[in-house]
């Protein structure tokens, strides 16, 4: 449903997209995860045909998103990132302006615009102010306003972003049901474990390209030829990872406290070696443990693997 | 026709403040208040005495201080339009409905400058009054209304074209006051210049070099004082292809077509470097 293929886009020096490929099959909920400025965004907003790349293609239901923007804003429901509402508007007064703007007819629109309040769980919101609502039922509208033309394809940048667990939660529950509802979903999130349930499939992005692609548990088994261990010390943690950082092995060392957080491609004998040298620098070692990993620790690997650390 | 979806939530946000009747009343009340109390002076000093100079006095002090409050309001009302909602965050999600940009600038143009009209006409009961005194004729004041119309378009245009190149509104309100000075002092100051320069000392009157006609053809305080029936600064020299007005109205609605239609193509998703994108 979406297909992406050598995707590109620069602004000035910094390349946002580099090479960015993706398919996302009919009715599969795709989740896109990378840390902060790996191009998420960007990749999102110009299959929302709000950007153009520089080069490669974007299809959306077989559709170019270059060459019939039209079409694909038609089919697709884009929820920003970071967004606004209108002062003095009433709740089913912004959601009628949308469908206004899709050229809804306005025979059904009443019944649509309560169809879809029910489904975001704003149903008795109707005649409040959206500049007046809380950040989450803010975003439930939001999502809400991306479903107003019924689109097959739904683009979510970080839809649950600034939430508290339970306004997370909800909005997850609602991204559930349009999954169950046929919807092709494409999200992007920080919150890994969150899209592990969410998704059918995760793609993850770093430096403007899809590193590891597949599902849930390809993914987690991609990043598992590392193995996180935790190192506890007494004092200098900071220094013991700074330490280990640039040694053999070592995808990535980060200091946490007291502990130390430590990438390591080996088996058991060579971990005990780690150990046996990490005393021997004088490090007054507490505890040193593998930890069981999952989709973010995953992702942490994947990704320092990737800026060659 | 279907009414334009910005146009009609605009007006839902606008007048559904009290601000918006307020101030209109308010205006109203001072303006009449003004009109009233001058024609009840000239009543209670020489009851029955026609004096067609006086009232015309009065309408050509009300035009232009309507004139003045036009190139103060017009501009403030667009020159936010596009801008804030990209500060607002609300530009994208606008962007990617099935509105064409060319819809959405229209949208925005009508519903902001519909205030100002709103002003103006409110005023037309008052200009009747003074009619009845006479000193002009119903087409001038006609004319007057219509040379309103088009400067308010131009102005609201200046504003809506600046709001769609600046990011922010703040910038965007300068520059677009900016504009609208050079077009109210500006044209004429450079036109003086020009004839000025021009000019030979000796005991012929040169003739008006055609850029100076040109200027204060352009010029909204002497193209509405000539319609008022005043003289041209710079004598009304001969027509250029067109009357004064005729210039006046082709230039900038000419100007002001052109402007909207480069905002909505500053809409329009471009491939060029970072900063032209509304990223916010
Ligand atoms: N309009 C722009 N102008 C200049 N640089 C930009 C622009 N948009 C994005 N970038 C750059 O492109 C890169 C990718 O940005 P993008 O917003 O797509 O990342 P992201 O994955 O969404 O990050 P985050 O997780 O923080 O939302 C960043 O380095 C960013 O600085
Ligand atoms: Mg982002």
């Amino acid at each position: 449903m979406i297909s992406i293929r050598g995707l590109t886009k620069r602004f000035g020096r910094t390349m946002a997209l580099d090479g960015f490929t993706l398919e996302v099959q009919r009715g599969s909920v795709c989740g896109l995860i990378g840390p902060n400025g790996a191009g998420k965004t960007t990749a999102m907003s110009i299959l929302a045909t709000l950007q153009l790349p520089d080069e490669g293609d974007a299809l959306v239901g077989g559709l170019n998103v270059v060459e019939n923007p039209a079409g694909v804003r038609a089919l697709t429901g884009y929820m920003p990132d970071f967004f606004g509402v209108y002062d003095g508007l009433r709740v089913w007064e912004y959601l009628d302006f949308f469908a206004s703007a899709y050229y809804l007819p306005e025979g059904g629109r009443n019944r649509l615009i309560g169809n879809l309040l029910e489904l975001v769980n704003l149903g008795d919101k109707g005649d409040c102010y959206v500049d007046l609502l809380s950040r989450g039922m803010k975003q439930r509208l939001a999502l809400a306003r991306c479903l107003v033309h019924d689109p097959e394809v739904l683009i979510l940048d970080e839809p649950a972003s600034g939430l508290d667990p339970r306004a997370r939660a909800e909005v997850k529950e609602i991204i559930r049901q349009l999954g169950r509802m046929g919807k092709t979903v494409l999200i992007s999130s920080h919150i890994l474990p969150e899209l592990a349930e969410l998704c059918d499939r995760v793609a993850i992005m770093e430096n403007g390209r899809v590193v590891v692609s597949g599902t849930v548990d390809e993914v987690t088994a991609a990043g598992s030829g590392s193995r996180l261990i935790v190192v506890e010390v007494v004092e200098g943690a900071g220094d013991l990872a700074r330490w280990l950082a640039p040694r053999d092995g070592v995808s990535l060392a980060e200091a946490d406290g007291r502990s130390v957080r430590v990438f390591f491609r080996g088996d058991r004998n060579e971990q005990a070696a780690l150990l046996r040298e990490i005393v021997a620098g004088g490090y007054a070692v507490t505890q040193f443990h593998e930890v069981r990993r999952n989709l973010e620790e995953a992702f942490m690997a994947v990704t320092g693997e990737v800026n060659g650390r | 026709m279907k009414l334009n979806p910005v146009l009609l939530r605009e007006m839902r946000q606008r007048f559904r403040t009290f601000r918006t009747p307020l101030i209109v009343s308010l205006y109203l009340l001072v303006v009449g208040g003004l009109c009233l109390g001058y024609i009840y002076l000239r009543w209670r000093h020489m009851p029955g005495f026609y004096q067609p100079g006086r009232s015309r006095e009065l309408f050509i002090t009300l035009s232009m201080v309507q004139l003045i409050l036009l190139a103060f309001v017009t501009p403030g009302l667009t020159s936010g339009a596009i801008s804030a909602e990209r500060e607002k965050q609300t530009l994208n999600v606008l962007l990617v409905t099935r509105l064409k940009p060319l819809g959405i600038v229209a949208g925005k143009m009508v519903s902001s400058c519909a205030f100002m009209v709103l002003l103006i006409v409110a005023t037309l009961p008052l200009y009747n009054v003074i009619l009845l005194y006479g000193g002009f004729s119903p087409g001038q004041m006609l004319g007057v209304f219509a040379f309103y119309l088009v400067t308010i378009f131009l102005f609201g245009s200046v504003g809506m074209a600046c709001s769609a190149f600046f990011q922010r509104t703040g910038p965007s309100t300068v520059a677009a006051y900016g504009v609208v000075f050079a077009v109210m002092v500006g044209t004429i100051l450079l036109g003086g210049f020009i004839y000025e320069v021009s000019r030979v000392p000796g005991p012929v009157p040169a003739p008006v070099p055609v850029i100076s006609q040109l200027l204060q053809d352009l010029n909204p305080p002497v193209v509405m004082m000539r319609i008022l029936g005043e003289g041209a600064p710079f004598g009304p020299g001969r027509d250029l292809v067109m009357p004064y007005w005729g210039i006046y109205s082709a230039f900038y609605l000419l100007v002001s077509v052109l402007l909207l239609v480069w905002s909505a193509a500053r809409l329009k998703p471009r491939r060029a470097g970072g900063r032209t994108t509304w990223r916010q």
